[in-house]
C-alpha cells in the first residue's frame, strides 16, 4: 500500500522532472526595439519570466503540448501566441503593439494654454495663476503674460490675436459667463469677478478652438470648477482693501459638500494712502457672498451648484477736457448675480453625460455728470459736447442658458461628442439724457447644436473634426461652422498640430437695437503649432492667420449697425518657453508674440491697426520657492511695443497711425506660508510697476479746445496709480473630522 | 480494494497538490519581494503574481501583491515613469477591488499609487493627487479600523510633509508608534493575506527619534 503511495510519488515527481521544456524568446516593439520588463507566460499556469534589460527571457516549465504563450507590457496591447511545447527547447520570439493612451498619444490641443494639477503634462499648474507676479490672482491677468494675449491696461478683457475683448467668452463648467468682469469706469480695467481657487482646471484656447463653443471669434477661456474641496475648512482673509470669510463642510463619506463665503472690499483707507491719479468721489466699495453644494453620485457622478451675489460701487471726478474748470464725474453701482449648476454622469462604461444651467443678472446703475469746481451739477450749457456728458443709465442684462453634451468612448482615446445648447438674452436698459430718453430693450434666444470627434489613426497621428450648426432668433440668421485639427506627433514628446475653423458670433446686441438684419460675424482661423513638452520643459511656436471676413460696420457714433462689410487680418508668430529645471527650485517662463493685424469695423473710417494690437509683447515670468524657509519669490516683466491711439488732429488717412511709448513694468510678488493662530496662513505683498516707469494706455482728446499750435489738447491715458500695491493675510483652518477622530484615539 | 485506495490516493494527491500549487507560488512570490535588491528584482515579483493573478482569475490576493509591488518598484527606481507604474498600478488594483470590494488593504494601495503620482510634481500635485492619498486613507481606516497598515502609510507620509504643512517627525512619531502597536494585536486572515509593515514602522520610528 505504502510501496504503492511511494511510486505514486515518484512517478508524479519523475514525470514532473523529466518533462521540463526551456522557454525563451525575445520581445520587440512595433518599433523594432527590444523591450525590458514584458511579462511572458503560459496561460492558465504560474510558469512565465519577465524580459531582461536586451527584451530577452527564458523560464522552464513543466507543462507540454499545445499552450497560450502571453506577454503583456504597459503600454502594449497584450498578445496571445498559440505554441506547441515539446523537446526541450523552444524558442518564441514576440512582437508587442503600442497601445494608443493618454501617456503616449498625440495631444489634440497642443495648442491651449491649460492649467491642470491633473493632467500629465501641462503648460501652466494652478499654483501659477496665483502666483505670477503682476497678476494679483487675476486669471485674465496671468493669461497677458502668455503669447497671443494683448496687454491693454484701461480695459478688461481678453484681448486675443488682434481681436476686441468681446470676441473672447469665458465659459465656467460648460456656460459662458455675461459679466465675467466687474463693473468698470472708462479707461481703468477692472478685475475678473471669479477666484481661481474656484476652479481645478483652466484651458485657454488662443484660437481654433474646439466645435463645442462657439460665439466667440477670437478665443475661450474654458474653466471647470473644483469638484468636491479636499476638506472641511475655514478661511479668513485680511487685508487692507478687504475682509473676507467662509467655510466649506465636506460629509465624512467625502460624498457631499457644502460652503459659503462673504467679502467685503473698502479701498478708502488704500486709496487715501497711496496717491491716487483721479479725483475719487466714490472708493470702490462692495459686498459679495457665495454660496456652494456639491454631491457626488453612486456612479462617480456630481452634481455641484453654485450661486454668487455682488454689490459694488466707485466713482472718480476727472478734469473736463472740453471747458476750462469744468469735471466730469462718473459713477458706477452694479448688482450682480450668477447660478450655475452642473452635472457629470457616466451613463454605462463608455457614455457620459455632461449638463450645465445658468443664470446670470447684472444691473448697472450709471451716472455722468459734467460737474464744477464745487462738484454740483452744471445745468444744461447748449453745447452739445459738454451737455453730452450728462446722462444716467440703468441697464439690466439677463442671461439663462441650457447646455447638454454627451460624450461616447471608443477604443484606444477615439471618442464621439454631441450635443445642443440654448441661451436666452434679454438687456434692457432706460437712458436718461439731456438728448434722449427712454427705454432701450432687446432680446435674443440663440440654440446651437455640435459634433466632434477624435480619431487616433495611430499613437502618432489624431484627426478631430467638429460642426457646428447655430441659429440667432433676433437676427433670423443661421450657421453652419467647421472645425478641424490635425495632430502629429514627429518624435517623442515632440508634435506638430494644425488648426482650422470658421468662427461665428452675433453681432454685438447694442448695435441692433433698430435694424436687426445682420448675419454673424465670421472669422477663420488658420494655426500650425510646433510643440515640444515634458514636465521639465515646454517650447512652443506658432504661426496663424486669423481672418475677418464680415464684422459690424456702425455709423459715425458707433451707436448702431449699419452694414456687415467689415473685414480684417491678423497674422502672427508666437513663442513660448517654459523650463522648471534647469535651476533647482527655480522655473520660469519666456513668452514673445509678434502680430500683424488691420481691421476695418465698427466706425473706423478706413482699414487699420486696432488700439487693442501692439506689434511685438513679450513677457518674462519668474518664480522661486525656499522650500525651508516656505518662502516664494516671484517676479514678471512685460513690455509691448506701442499701441495705436485715435487722434481727431489728423485726418482719416492717417486714422490710428500713431504708436503709444513702448509699455514696461515689473513686479514682484512675495508668499510666506506660515502659522498664524494655529491656521495655515499665506502672507501676500505684491508691488506692480516697481520702478516706476511712465505708462501710458492711449489718450483722450477734447472735441473743442485747441493748443497754441491750433491742435486738439489731449491727457494721457493711465492706470489709476503709478505703483499698486497689495499687502494680504489668507488664514484657512482645516476641519478635519477624520483627523481629530484618530488623535482623539491616540 | 486496491484499486479504490488507489483511486483516492490519486484524487487527494491531486488535489493536494492543486492547493498547494497556488499556495507555493504565493509563498514563493512573498519570498521574491523579501529578497528584492532592485526594482528589476521587485518588478520580476510584480509579474510573477500577475501570472498567479491571470490563472487564479477571481481571487483577490494575487492583483493586491501585483499592484504592491508594481508600486514598490516605481519608489525603488528613481528613474521609473511614475504616472506609467501608476497606471498599471492603478490597474491591477481596480481588478482586486472588482473581486473584494470595500477591502481596507486594497486602499492602502490606493494611497500608495496616489502618493507615487503626486511625486512626479508634488508641488502642483498635491492638491489632486494628495486629496486621492487622504480619501483613500480614511477609507481604509473605516474599512478596518484594526488594520495597522493605513497608519503606517500615514505616518511616512507625515515624515515627508514638511512641519509647515502639517507633517514633520513629532507627527510622524506618535503615528509610527500607533501603528507598531496595532501591529502587535493584527492577525492576518491567513498567511497569504497582507501582515506587511511592522519592519518598516520601526524603522521609521527608529528615523524619527535621531
Amino acid at each position: 500500500m505504502y510501496r504503492v503511495l511511494g511510486l505514486l510519488c515518484c512517478f508524479f515527481l519523475s514525470e514532473s522532472v523529466w518533462s521540463q521544456h526551456i522557454l525563451s524568446g525575445t520581445v520587440l516593439g512595433d518599433d523594432g526595439k527590444s523591450l525590458p520588463g514584458v511579462n511572458v507566460y503560459i496561460r492558465d499556469s504560474y510558469d512565465g519570466a519577465i524580459t531582461d534589460s536586451t527584451g530577452h527571457y527564458s523560464f522552464p516549465t513543466d507543462i507540454s503540448g499545445p499552450a497560450v504563450l502571453v506577454a503583456s507590457f504597459i503600454g502594449y496591447k497584450t498578445i496571445e501566441k498559440p505554441v506547441e511545447i515539446n523537446g526541450s527547447e523552444l524558442r518564441a520570439d514576440l512582437i508587442l503593439r503600442e497601445e494608443i493612451s493618454e501617456l503616449n498619444a498625440v495631444v489634440i490641443t497642443a495648442g491651449s494654454f491649460e492649467a491642470s494639477d491633473k493632467k500629465r503634462a501641462t503648460v501652466l499648474s494652478l499654483l501659477d495663476i496665483v502666483t505670477t507676479a503682476g497678476a494679483d490672482a487675476d486669471i485674465s491677468a496671468t493669461l497677458q503674460t502668455v503669447p497671443g494675449v494683448q496687454k491693454v491696461g484701461e480695459q478688461e478683457g481678453l484681448f486675443v490675436r488682434g481681436g476686441s475683448a468681446e470676441e473672447a467668452k469665458v465659459i465656467i463648467d460648460g456656460a459662458v459667463v455675461n459679466n465675467f468682469y466687474y463693473s468698470s469706469i472708462p479707461g481703468i480695467a477692472s478685475r475678473g469677478r471669479f477666484s481661481p481657487f474656484l476652479f481645478s482646471g483652466t484651458a485657454f484656447t488662443s484660437g481654433g478652438y474646439s466645435a463645442l463653443y462657439g460665439q466667440a471669434l477670437s478665443a475661450v477661456l474654458n474653466l471647470e470648477s473644483v469638484d468636491l474641496p479636499a476638506r472641511s475648512e475655514m478661511q479668513v482673509g485680511i487685508s487692507p482693501l478687504f475682509v473676507s470669510a467662509g467655510f466649506q463642510h465636506v460629509n465624512q463619506e467625502k460624498t457631499q459638500s457644502f460652503g459659503a463665503s462673504y467679502a467685503y472690499t473698502n479701498l478708502n483707507l488704500y486709496m487715501a494712502v497711496i496717491p491716487q491719479r483721479f479725483d475719487i468721489s466714490q472708493a470702490p466699495v462692495g459686498h459679495e457672498g457665495d454660496l456652494n453644494y456639491r454631491f457626488k453620485t453612486k456612479k462617480n457622478g456630481i452634481f455641484k451648484a453654485y450661486a454668487t451675489y455682488s454689490f459694488n460701487k466707485q466713482g472718480i471726478r476727472q478734469a473736463s477736457l472740453d471747458s476750462t474748470g469744468l469735471k466730469n464725474g462718473y459713477h458706477v453701482g452694479n448688482a450682480n448675480v450668477y447660478l450655475n449648476s452642473s452635472f457629470k454622469q457616466s451613463l454605462g462604461k463608455r457614455w457620459n453625460y455632461t449638463g450645465v444651467i445658468s443664470y446670470s443678472y447684472n444691473r448697472d446703475d450709471i451716472e455722468a455728470r459734467l460737474l464744477d469746481q464745487r462738484n454740483e451739477n452744471v445745468p444744461a450749457t447748449g453745447i452739445g459736447v459738454l451737455d453730452n456728458v450728462t446722462f444716467s443709465t440703468v441697464a439690466v442684462q439677463q442671461m439663462l442658458q441650457m447646455r447638454h453634451v454627451v460624450e461616447r468612448k471608443f477604443s484606444g482615446l477615439n471618442a464621439l461628442r454631441f450635443g445642443g445648447e440654448i441661451w436666452y438674452n434679454k438687456d434692457a436698459s432706460d437712458i436718461r439724457s439731456l438728448y434722449y430718453n427712454g427705454p432701450a430693450d432687446i432680446e435674443d434666444t440663440y440654440g446651437a447644436v455640435f459634433a466632434e470627434t477624435d480619431v487616433y489613426l495611430s499613437k502618432n497621428l489624431a484627426f478631430r473634426p467638429g460642426l457646428r450648426a447655430e441659429y440667432s432668433r433676433l437676427t433670423g440668421k443661421a450657421n453652419l461652422a467647421p472645425r478641424a485639427s490635425l495632430s502629429c506627433k514627429i518624435a517623442p514628446q515632440m508634435q506638430l498640430t494644425f488648426d482650422y475653423g470658421i468662427f461665428y458670433q452675433t453681432p454685438e446686441r447694442k448695435y441692433l437695437l433698430f435694424d436687426k438684419d445682420f448675419d454673424f460675424n465670421r472669422a477663420d482661423h488658420y494655426i500650425l503649432t510646433y510643440q515640444w513638452l515634458n514636465k521639465d520643459y515646454t517650447f512652443r511656436v506658432q504661426a496663424y492667420d486669423k481672418e475677418y471676413i464680415r464684422l459690424t460696420k456702425t455709423d459715425q457714433t458707433a451707436q448702431n449697425a449699419v452694414h456687415e462689410d467689415g473685414s480684417g487680418y491678423a497674422r502672427g508668430i508666437e513663442l513660448f518657453w517654459r523650463d522648471r529645471k534647469t535651476f533647482k527650485g527655480f522655473n520660469y517662463w519666456i513668452s514673445y508674440s509678434f502680430i500683424d493685424t488691420e481691421r476695418d469695423y465698427l466706425n473706423y473710417p478706413v482699414k487699420a491697426t486696432p488700439t487693442f494690437a501692439a506689434s511685438h509683447s513679450g513677457s518674462i515670468v519668474l518664480k522661486k520657492f525656499w522650500v525651508s524657509r516656505m518662502l516664494g519669490v516671484n517676479w514678471s516683466y512685460t513690455v509691448t511695443s506701442g499701441r495705436p491711439y485715435y487722434n481727431p488732429n489728423l485726418g482719416s488717412d492717417d486714422f490710428l497711425s500713431d504708436r503709444t511709448r513702448p509699455y514696461q513694468s515689473h513686479n514682484v510678488s512675495v508668499n510666506w506660508l506660515t502659522n498664524v493662530f494655529k491656521s495655515n496662513a499665506v502672507v501676500v505683498f505684491s508691488l506692480n510697476n516697481v520702478f516706476n516707469q511712465r505708462q501710458i494706455f492711449g489718450y483722450s482728446y477734447s472735441n473743442r479746445i485747441f493748443d497754441d499750435n491750433n491742435l486738439l489738447i489731449r491727457k494721457a491715458i493711465q492706470p489709476p496709480t503709478a505703483r499698486s500695491v497689495f499687502v494680504g493675510l489668507f488664514m484657512s483652518w482645516g476641519v478635519d473630522r477624520t483627523q481629530d477622530n484618530i488623535n482623539n484615539n491616540l | 480494494m486496491k484499486n479504490v485506495l488507489l483511486l483516492i490516493a490519486l484524487l487527494a494527491s491531486s488535489a493536494l497538490s492543486a492547493q498547494t500549487g497556488y499556495e507555493k507560488a504565493m509563498t514563493k512570490g512573498l519570498q521574491m519581494v523579501k529578497d528584492a535588491q532592485t526594482a528589476q528584482d521587485m518588478n520580476a515579483a510584480s509579474a510573477f503574481f500577475e501570472r498567479i493573478a491571470v490563472t487564479e482569475k477571481n481571487n483577490w490576493l494575487p492583483y493586491y501583491y501585483a499592484a504592491w509591488t508594481q508600486i514598490l518598484a516605481g519608489y525603488m527606481d528613481e528613474k521609473a515613469d511614475k504616472d506609467k507604474v501608476a497606471h498599471k498600478a492603478n490597474e491591477l488594483i481596480s481588478q482586486a477591488d472588482a473581486f473584494q470590494p470595500d477591502n481596507s488593504e486594497i486602499y492602502c494601495l490606493k494611497q500608495m499609487s496616489a502618493s507615487l503620482a503626486m511625486l512626479v510634481d508634488p508641488m502642483t500635485r498635491w492638491q489632486t493627487y494628495g486629496m486621492e492619498a487622504a480619501t483613500a486613507l480614511d477609507k481604509a481606516k473605516k474599512l478596518d479600523p484594526s488594520n495597522p497598515r493605513p497608519y503606517l502609510l500615514e505616518a511616512q507620509g507625515l515624515y515627508y510633509t514638511p512641519e509647515q504643512f502639517g507633517g514633520g517627525k513629532a507627527k510622524a512619531k506618535v503615528v509610527y508608534e500607533k501603528a507598531i502597536q496595532m501591529y502587535g494585536t493584527f492577525k492576518p486572515a491567513s498567511p497569504l493575506h497582507p501582515s506587511w509593515g511592522l519592519e518598516q514602522a520601526e524603522e521609521g520610528l527608529k528615523n524619527c527619534m535621531e
